[in-house]
């Protein structure tokens, strides 16, 4: 057993170190060639994804693997623990970050950016903050990766270094350090206080802790705290990310990140709070639906009236993230599960959309929704992804939308919540509002007469975009393994 | 021969007689090398000292085997010896850094003078902290300071005098008030010493004068800490400093003058006066909160790097003045915690700026513009101590924030509003050093960049301090154990 918690310790620790090594390698081997840095970059993405596939097995036999670094003060640990919800979204930043450097690859070169080390270094970065944020124990420990999160992708967002560029990406920085700083940090200090601890527990710590409206005010602070999560209104700084490379969108801004801030929220509400004890708190508490309900329909028609197709995505994505938020919210173990899922379901989605809006960007500059007119016979491999990324956002089958969607109205229908039933139902509505038109535009449309011909993408571009395109189908039909994995949460939530 | 017994006198020996042995020291570059030498075995003392302490031994010592009330005596316990720490460890790291950057501000003829009264300085702090006698504090006192007005005034910019006869004034000012405070307790028990002070109050009749004392004696020491609104002489003399005086005074200085505030106003006068400690909390809690928010906001308009920060040492003394005046374990824990992590995070920023001032002679924020990117590392420093400073858990800063903060919410009534205005004052401190490093990444530069990063001896203190903001933010038992150790001494001696 002590042998066993001793390779375990391994893993985590590998895990989190894989992705700063990588990125010292990348340094040292952009010296040499641009080649190697690139050979290195994957091989640290490999290697990353191998070392945290490999804890699977132990997590199916319901195994937590933890590790303990250092106690600060008492009370206050920097510390680890490997559970479901964070090891699915750990397994699923570090496979997609193999297909995004891929990407990133055809991306960047195809592009001409200045400054690729940078760009990959930080992007390695990025990971090893991830890594952090998924396997963190404690609320300490995730308040401190979540940060580290935040300045690691700010030079990602900044690349560019112009003026309009640096503007947004004050924005980025602005909303996310004074939230964590101004609201999540004094929610976890409140927490400490009450509970005399901040470890992530099943069933909670705050059960007869606090109550009354109490509840309500904490569960906002955290919310809100959470910029990441996007919940309205702090969301301003998703769109203002969009002018980071497309790469850093894709992984980043509909991965990585954003599903670091739903990931945190569910993970409060699950271990922090605990279900039971925030669904006796409803009358204070039950807010949450309302605010992330709200989300859904106004980023939706916010999306509606979008030009620029990558703005049009991020606000799509800030809807998608508040799916994960109501679904939540609703308390239900069938609405857990479905949480959970939607991370995957929606990061396969989203991460094609992003790598097709790239790769129209690489081959044709073309950034705004009226030019995409005909586009769909230039570059068909890259529209055909497009679309089923599109028709996952909507839910339609077989794309893994429709699974998540389907688990988060079941949880609906067994709270009775005529509100998030409703919401959902709307919000699909306006999905294909806003996306059949493009498919429509890209497919059937007659390219204006004076388009300038261009091809497909690059090669390494449309590689990578297939790959998540096929996932996303996937996904609607080998989704037993997730579902495992997640079912365990709710039962260690119901026991 | 065992020296242990004998550290707390060669503690302030060694750096006095070694400081006119360095005017001989003629030739290039050796008055340097002593003075970094005895810095650095100035240091070694107080770590061994801190060492002994921290297992549990205290320091007592008579000069010459005289006993108490006639002869000098000399003690360290936890509280001085973390004081001790933070002085010589500020010399011994601004003596090493310093030669490139006094070789370009001091002629060469005058550099062993200079380097003579920067150990007469440290000598004279050194003295403060381990005296156990409240005149001999004032003779330490008055070296330090005469010491420092040379070291302030010493520099190539003619604007240093003005701020200099400010500093003067008040400082002559707050010297001599302590002296009358003293005199008066003498006048009324007939001795010097503290523990002799403590226990010959209770018999005094009158006790009128000893509340006068301590009302000059707190007034006056609060002048030299530079509590608000007493500070006016602070940020000038702070800015106009060769950039190496700036780093030594700024990391203990104006702590020294807290220490012997705290110490008296405990020892002393705590367990004798009645109601002492709720009028020493209602005098210095509102001056510290006023000091906090005020010197926050003047520090997120001010256009100079140094007046800047010098404001920000304001806000920060308001921190640990505010800490002591809680009266509590706790609160006095997160104090002493404080004076030791900012110590810290201001050292390393002004050690910083003494690196972009070997390039950059004009040091006014718009002037710095764009210097991140020819000076890296310098820049990266700045960020982790800009960090540190606000109190971004992973860094020092946020150890005691984190302290102060616990020792707020066991205060009562006030409680919610003590909290808040920390919180507040830690977004506005993030707003000022977002402020930096925006200009030093993000602005186009206005004046030709520097041509390189800071000379390697300089870069190298810079590193090995910004490390330790975060060593010390994940490791922070030792300080800690000082720390507390400190307080329950303190608070020994209350009624």
């Amino acid at each position: 057993m002590s042998l066993d918690n001793a390779t375990l310790n391994n893993a985590i620790l590998v895990a989190l170190c894989v992705p700063l090594i990588t990125a010292v390698g990348i340094q040292l081997a952009s010296r040499v060639s641009d080649n190697l840095r690139e050979v290195v970059t994957l091989l640290g993405a490999s290697t990353l994804a191998w070392v945290v596939w490999g804890m699977l097995p132990e997590l199916f036999s319901g195994e937590r693997p933890s590790w303990m670094v250092a106690e600060l003060l008492p009370g206050i640990t920097l510390a680890f623990e490997v559970e479901p919800l964070g090891m699915l979204f750990a397994a699923l930043a570090s496979g997609l970050w193999i297909i995004n450097s891929i990407y990133s690859i055809g991306y960047m070169r195809g592009n001409k950016e200045q400054k690729q080390t940078r760009f990959y270094t930080f992007f390695a970065l990025s990971l090893a903050a991830t890594m952090g944020v998924a396997f963190a124990g404690n609320l300490f420990t995730l308040f401190l990766f979540y940060e580290l999160l935040t300045l690691s992708t700010f030079p990602l967002v900044s690349h560019k270094g112009d003026e309009a560029t640096v503007r947004s990406a004050r924005v980025y920085l602005g909303i996310l350090l004074s939230t964590s700083i101004g609201l999540l940090l004094p929610a976890i200090i409140w927490t400490y206080h009450v509970a005399g601890t901040g470890d992530f527990t099943v069933d909670g710590i705050l059960a007869g802790k606090i109550a009354g409206a109490d509840v309500g005010l904490l569960l906002a602070l955290f919310v809100f705290g959470i910029g990441k999560a996007a919940v309205m209104p702090v969301h301003r700084w998703l769109p203002a990310a969009m002018v980071a490379p497309t790469p850093v969108s894709a992984l980043l801004h509909a991965v990585a990140v954003v599903k670091a801030g739903v990931f945190a929220v569910t993970k409060i509400i699950v271990y922090v709070f605990g279900v039971d004890f925030l669904f006796s708190a409803n009358s204070t508490a039950g807010w949450l639906i309302y605010a992330a309900a709200f989300t859904i329909i106004a980023a939706s028609l916010v999306a509606l009236r979008q030009t620029n197709l990558k703005r049009l995505l991020a606000y799509s994505t800030v809807a998608q993230l508040s799916y994960v938020v109501m679904a939540a919210a609703v308390l239900k173990p069938l609405a857990e599960i479905g949480a959970a899922i939607h991370m995957v379901a929606h990061a396969f989605g989203k991460i094609t959309l992003f790598f097709a809006a790239g790769a129209i960007y690489t081959a044709a500059k073309k950034t705004e929704l009226h030019q995409l007119r005909g586009i769909g016979r230039r570059m068909p491999w890259t529209m055909t992804a497009f679309t089923i990324g599109a028709l996952s956002m909507i839910g339609v089958p077989p794309t893994g939308g429709f699974v998540s969607k389907w688990y988060i109205l079941a949880g609906a229908f067994q709270a009775d919540n005529l509100l998030a039933i409703f919401t959902i139902i709307a919000s699909t509505v306006l999905n294909a509002a806003y996306f059949l038109p493009i498919i429509f535009m890209a497919w059937f449309a007659d390219e204006p007469s004076d388009a300038k011909p261009h091809g497909e993408a690059p090669p390494l571009v449309v590689v990578a975009l297939c790959m998540t395109a096929l996932l996303t189908l996937g996904f609607f039909f080998f989704n037993g393994p997730v579902i495992e994995l997640e079912q365990q949460l709710v039962k260690g939530m119901l026991q | 021969m065992d020296l242990t017994p004998h550290l707390p006198a060669l503690q302030v020996i060694v750096p006095m007689l070694s400081s006119p042995l360095i005017l001989l020291l003629k030739p290039r570059g050796l008055a340097w090398a002593g003075a970094a030498a005895v810095a650095l075995f100035s240091f070694a003392i107080a770590l061994n000292m801190a060492l002994a302490v921290a297992r549990g031994n205290e320091f007592y010592y008579e000069m010459g085997g005289w006993q108490a009330p006639y002869g000098i005596a000399l003690s360290v316990d936890g509280f001085s010896a973390l004081v001790l720490l933070i002085i010589t460890g500020a010399a011994a790291a601004a003596l090493l850094a310093a030669r490139p950057s006094v070789d370009q501000q001091i002629e060469a003829e005058r550099q062993p003078l200079f380097y003579s009264a920067f150990l007469l300085a440290l000598a004279g702090l050194t003295g403060i902290a381990v005296s156990a006698d409240a005149f001999n504090i004032f003779v330490f006192m008055e070296i330090s300071s005469l010491a420092s007005y040379v070291l302030i005034a010493g520099g190539p910019d003619r604007r240093a005098l003005p701020a200099v006869f400010k500093y003067l004034t008040m400082g002559t000012i707050g010297a001599t008030f302590y002296l009358i405070g003293v005199g008066m307790v003498y006048m009324m028990t007939g001795t010097l010493n503290l523990a002799d002070m403590e226990a010959r109050i209770g018999d005094v009749t009158d006790i009128n004068p000893i509340l006068v004392a301590a009302g000059f004696i707190t007034i006056g020491l609060a002048l030299k800490a530079a509590v608000f609104p007493l500070h006016v002489w602070l940020p000038n003399a702070y800015a106009q400093a060769p950039h190496i005086v700036t780093v030594f005074l700024a990391a203990c200085a104006t702590k020294v003058a807290i220490y012997v505030l705290i110490r008296f106003d405990y020892f002393v006068f705590q367990a004798n006066l009645e109601n002492h400690a709720l009028q020493f909390s209602t005098f210095l809690a509102p001056l510290a909160l006023f000091g906090i928010l005020v010197a926050s906001a003047v520090a997120m308009f001010e256009g100079h790097i140094k007046r800047l920060l010098a404001m920000s040492s304001v806000a920060q003394i308001g921190y640990i003045i505010l800490g002591a005046s809680f009266v509590t374990t706790a609160g006095l824990t997160a104090s002493a915690a404080h004076l030791f992590n900012h110590a810290l995070a201001k050292g390393g920023l002004f050690l910083a700026i003494t690196g972009l001032a070997y390039h950059y002679r004009d040091l006014r924020l718009d002037q710095l513009a764009g210097a991140a990117r020819t000076m890296p590392w310098t820049a990266a420093a700045i960020v982790v101590c800009g960090l540190s400073l606000v109190g971004i858990p992973g860094t020092a800063g946020f150890i005691s924030k984190w302290l102060l903060i616990n020792a707020a919410i066991d205060n009562g009534d006030m409680a919610w509003l003590l909290i808040a205005i920390v919180l507040l004052s830690s977004l506005m401190a993030l707003a000022y050093v977002y402020r930096i490093i925006d200009t030093l990444y993000f602005k186009p530069a206005v004046v030709a960049q520097a041509p390189g990063e800071a000379p390697m001896q300089l870069l190298l203190v810079i590193g090995i301090v910004a490390v330790a903001n975060i060593v010390f933010g994940l490791f922070p038992s030792f300080p800690l154990a000082l720390s507390s150790s400190a307080a329950e001494l303190l608070l020994r001696h209350t009624l």
